[in-house]
């Protein structure tokens, strides 16, 4: 016998000046390999055409789907119901500008981010297309592309308490991206000039330790390597500094 | 009504779309890309695989240059490619891979010394050279002569899409997500921007620009089964079928992989079968040794897809709550082999089917994956049509894949042709000035506005948007699929016409206020329709099996006839079919059509004498 699964899922429409935030539930019969993405799409397009959530590439590669899943930050793509009790709850990521119901504004927070730590290679070298490419090892590519992974679902910032705090945090997502630039041999920033963007509370030293963004990252990206990592060259960068003057 | 300015307007902020759009900064115009969802979040993200490109750096790919890659290219399109175009694109391949080494897509390298490879099961030996140390290393991909394709893990999309953003970034190209072109502003003659519908607030928007290019990847979503991600549902053709004027290349053209997973469609690895997976039945039975006794599961994607729906089709498909389907068996190949050289695949289906495919059956189905037809443009990536109006990428016929694209070609052909068509984009707008006709504007931007007042306030009908896209996608799942037939394509044909009409009849359920997805829906669906017909009215005349296209009742490739690239245009909105035209699929011929060296060879030649009755 399948189950009946009831969906308790946050509905505001910012855009209706009649619309309040409040709770709503849907009843669904639970199918094989049922998803969140399933689940969502059927609730649309059979019980409530208005129901506001974002997917794109279904498959756990895109990071669009971010949500909060009976209380944990997760992927919705990759969720699937036979994991879940009957009754579950299904909210907006905290931290990022709410759009309606279960879609958040994530985009203009990472555009920002991007910014912030410029995130880009810092080279003074012009590409030369008569020329063969620079060498490098595997090792430092593979390296790199595993700090690259990041898909910036926004779940390690929706589950990080300095981040709740501190509107300006990086964040894990912010403090890997500077740590995948770090690494990178094409990049001619130094220790000094990564400093200024993370060597404060904003950044690397705003972080509690508290590690629930290890816990969330649906990538598993090795986040408590990299914020201990940070934190350690920084903390050297400051005292080199220090002791300079 | 906000009204932005900018020198190039990028609609779709993909790897093509993006690409381009460094160019034209790097020329010192302003550009800004309109796209779905965060730029990031952009289909191309989702390719694993990689470039081709031929830098002939690995062992393997010893001996490769742009001459072997672009007879690759020009066999694999099945003679419908433009040459010119597949020309351009071998050529600039290598130097594009070397130039996002520089912005800092961290490419696998060689790694020198020995080592081994599977192939068809079997164990080989490769040795790496210490000169080439560290260079650009490329795997195996199929129909291809040489180890080509250029990779970063199994992220290869992510990984350059993540570095060609930042580049934007840093040059200052605006991507404006959770943003929609609704549609082009033109006059007939000269494209001037786009009317698009944000996201975030459910207004519309004005975006006029000196050039406009449509990138905005397949259209895969108006089939029932794609792999293709949600945002690509045709969005951004549908501003462009809409001007009458800009023609649609080669759409009957479609892609089908074998092995997409039930549900959800997600694409699971050749590499499966390549490594001694097998196909199974509702019987547990395997089929593909009986149609195919030499080659079997190994055959290539188009024959395995054919005979899986010819089974399916016998009455041998497991039914499921989400459709029939077949079993794909990798259990044989033990845990070892699956949680490591199959990982990928070991993960999607205990991620995505709570499916453990070393004790357990994967449920497949031939899947959509990929539209070789699209914007048809000139090699310089100029629509047809319209002043102003480019388009580059999957969005694009610019038309370097004919009729069947290679495996690892798609990807590099957004970057290539992103690089090649955003510097003809830059050499457009040099010197270049336009009016803007401030009637031309508000008459489009009126006529929107009604169309979602009348879409809200049901005025032609409530027919529900998910009911029509339904019938849309099973027509095309019917009639437009792998096998085609004159039968199945007239019914196909006729039955999407009625579908059209019920799609003009469309009213919202809901309120429609705000970023209403209902609404988002109703606004694409009659174009959706459109493309849906053009697909499939250019599949029923095209009387020849080419590439991807394969009628049943005309088997044989006609290079007599058809060595052409159908046009299709939707030419006055009252229409109910679209108007198709003929051009020479290519103009220039390195390569005279010939056997592609695998797959069927049955050719008419273009000089073999006409009969009347060809039967």
């Amino acid at each position: 016998m399948a189950r009946e699964l009831k969906f308790n899922i946050f509905r505001y429409n910012p855009q209706d000046p009649e619309s309040t935030p409040h709770m709503e539930s849907f009843v669904l019969e639970e199918t094989d390999a049922m998803t969140l993405f399933i689940v969502l799409n059927r609730i649309r397009e059979e019980q409530d055409p208005s129901l506001q959530f974002d997917f794109c590439c279904r498959a756990g590669i895109c990071g669009s789907c971010g949500m909060v899943v009976n209380g944990r930050p997760s992927l919705a793509c990759h969720t699937k119901t036979r994991d879940l009790p009957d009754e579950i709850t299904l909210l907006p990521l905290p931290v990022y500008q709410l759009v309606g119901d279960l879609s958040v504004d994530t985009g203009s927070w990472f555009r920002e981010l991007y910014d912030t730590v410029e995130s880009w290679i810092h080279t003074k070298k012009a590409f030369d297309p008569t020329a063969p490419e620079e060498r490098m090892e595997n090792e430092v590519a593979e390296a790199i592309y595993e700090l690259d992974r990041c898909v910036e679902c926004g779940c390690c910032v929706a589950a990080c308490g300095t981040a709740r705090l501190r509107p300006d945090f990086l964040g894990a997502a912010g403090l890997n991206r500077v740590g995948r630039f770090l690494i990178d041999p094409r990049d001619e920033r130094t220790e000094q000039d990564y400093y200024q963007v993370i060597g404060n509370d904003m950044g690397i030293f705003g972080c509690m330790g508290l590690l629930a963004c290890e816990d969330v990252c649906p990538k598993h990206m090795p986040l408590q390597d990299q914020l201990g990592f940070l934190r350690k060259k920084m903390g050297i960068t400051a005292l080199k500094t220090f002791f300079k003057k | 009504m906000q009204t932005i300015y900018t020198d190039v307007l990028v609609i779709g902020a993909g790897l093509a779309g993006e690409r381009a759009a460094i160019e034209a900064a790097q020329a010192g115009f302003s550009a800004i890309c309109l796209s779905l969802v965060p730029a990031r979040r952009s289909h191309s993200s989702a390719a694993m695989g990689g470039m081709q490109a031929a830098l002939g750096n690995c062992a393997k790919g010893e001996g490769d240059c742009p001459d072997v890659h672009f007879s690759d290219t020009v066999k694999g399109s099945d003679w419908g490619c433009d040459q010119e175009v597949a020309r351009l694109f071998a050529d600039n391949a290598p130097i594009e891979m070397r130039q996002l080494a520089h912005w800092g897509v961290p490419w696998n390298r060689v790694v020198p010394g020995k080592d081994t490879y599977f192939k068809g099961g079997k164990i080989f030996d490769k040795e790496e050279k210490e000169e080439n140390r560290g260079l650009i290393t490329a795997r195996d991909f199929g129909g291809t002569a040489k180890w080509r394709t250029c990779y970063v893990s199994d992220g290869t999309g992510h990984s350059v899409l993540f570095t060609v953003d930042n580049v934007c970034a840093q040059l200052g190209v605006e991507v404006h997500d959770k943003t929609e072109a609704v549609a082009l502003i033109q006059d007939g003659t000269t494209c001037f921007g786009a009317v698009a519908r944000c996201l975030r607030t459910g207004e519309l928007r004005v975006y006029l620009a000196k050039a406009t290019t449509i990138a905005t990847g397949g259209f895969g979503r108006i089939y029932p089964c794609t792999t293709n991600a949600v945002i690509c549902d045709g969005g951004g053709h549908i501003p462009a079928i809409n001007t009458g004027v800009v023609p649609m290349g080669n759409m009957e053209a479609v892609q089908f992989h074998p092995t997409g997973i039930v549900p959800t469609d997600i694409l699971v690895t050749e590499g499966c079968r390549g490594d001694g997976g097998t196909l199974l039945d509702v019987n547990e039975e395997r089929f593909m040794n009986v149609y195919e006794p030499d080659k079997q599961e190994l055959a290539s994607r188009d024959v395995v897809s054919r005979w899986m729906t010819h089974h399916i089709r016998l009455g041998k498909g497991v039914k499921s709550p989400y459709g029939e389907h077949l079993w794909l068996d990798i259990r044989h190949l033990g845990e070892k082999h699956i949680t490591g050289k199959l990982r990928e695949v070991y993960e999607i289906c205990t991620s995505f089917l709570g499916v453990d495919p070393i004790h357990q059956l994967i449920p497949v189905r031939p899947t959509q994956h990929y539209s070789m037809g699209g914007v048809r443009t000139n090699k310089d990536g100029h629509a047809y049509g319209l002043k102003g109006l480019f388009s580059v990428g999957e969005a694009a016929c610019w038309d370097m894949h004919g009729f069947n694209r290679l495996g690892g070609n798609s990807l590099a052909e957004t970057v290539v042709a992103g690089g090649i068509v955003g510097k003809k984009i830059a050499e457009f707008l040099q010197g270049c000035e336009v009016t803007f006709n401030s009637a031309v504007i508000d008459s489009e931007v009126k006529k929107q506005q009604e169309r979602i007042q009348n879409v809200i306030s049901c005025k032609a009908g409530t027919e529900s948007v998910y009911k029509v896209k339904k019938a849309m996608q099973d027509a095309l799942h019917k009639g437009a699929n792998i096998f085609r037939t004159d039968a199945g394509l007239t019914e196909c044909v006729e039955s999407l016409q009625e579908t059209l009409e019920r799609a003009r009849k469309v009213g919202l359920k809901s309120n429609g206020k705000g970023v209403n997805p209902e609404l988002s829906a109703a606004l694409k669906i009659e174009g959706q329709v459109k493309m849906a017909l053009m697909v499939a009215y250019g599949a029923l005349k095209r009387t020849e099996s080419r590439g991807s296209h394969n009628r049943e009742d005309f088997t044989a490739r006609n290079d007599r006839d058809w060595l052409s690239r159908t046009l299709a245009y939707w030419k006055s909105d009252s229409d109910t079919l679209p108007t198709l035209e003929y051009e020479a699929a290519t103009n220039i011929f390195h390569i005279p059509p010939g056997d592609r060296g695998y797959g069927k060879s049955e050719i008419i030649k273009a000089d073999d004498v006409k009969t009347t009755d060809k039967g």
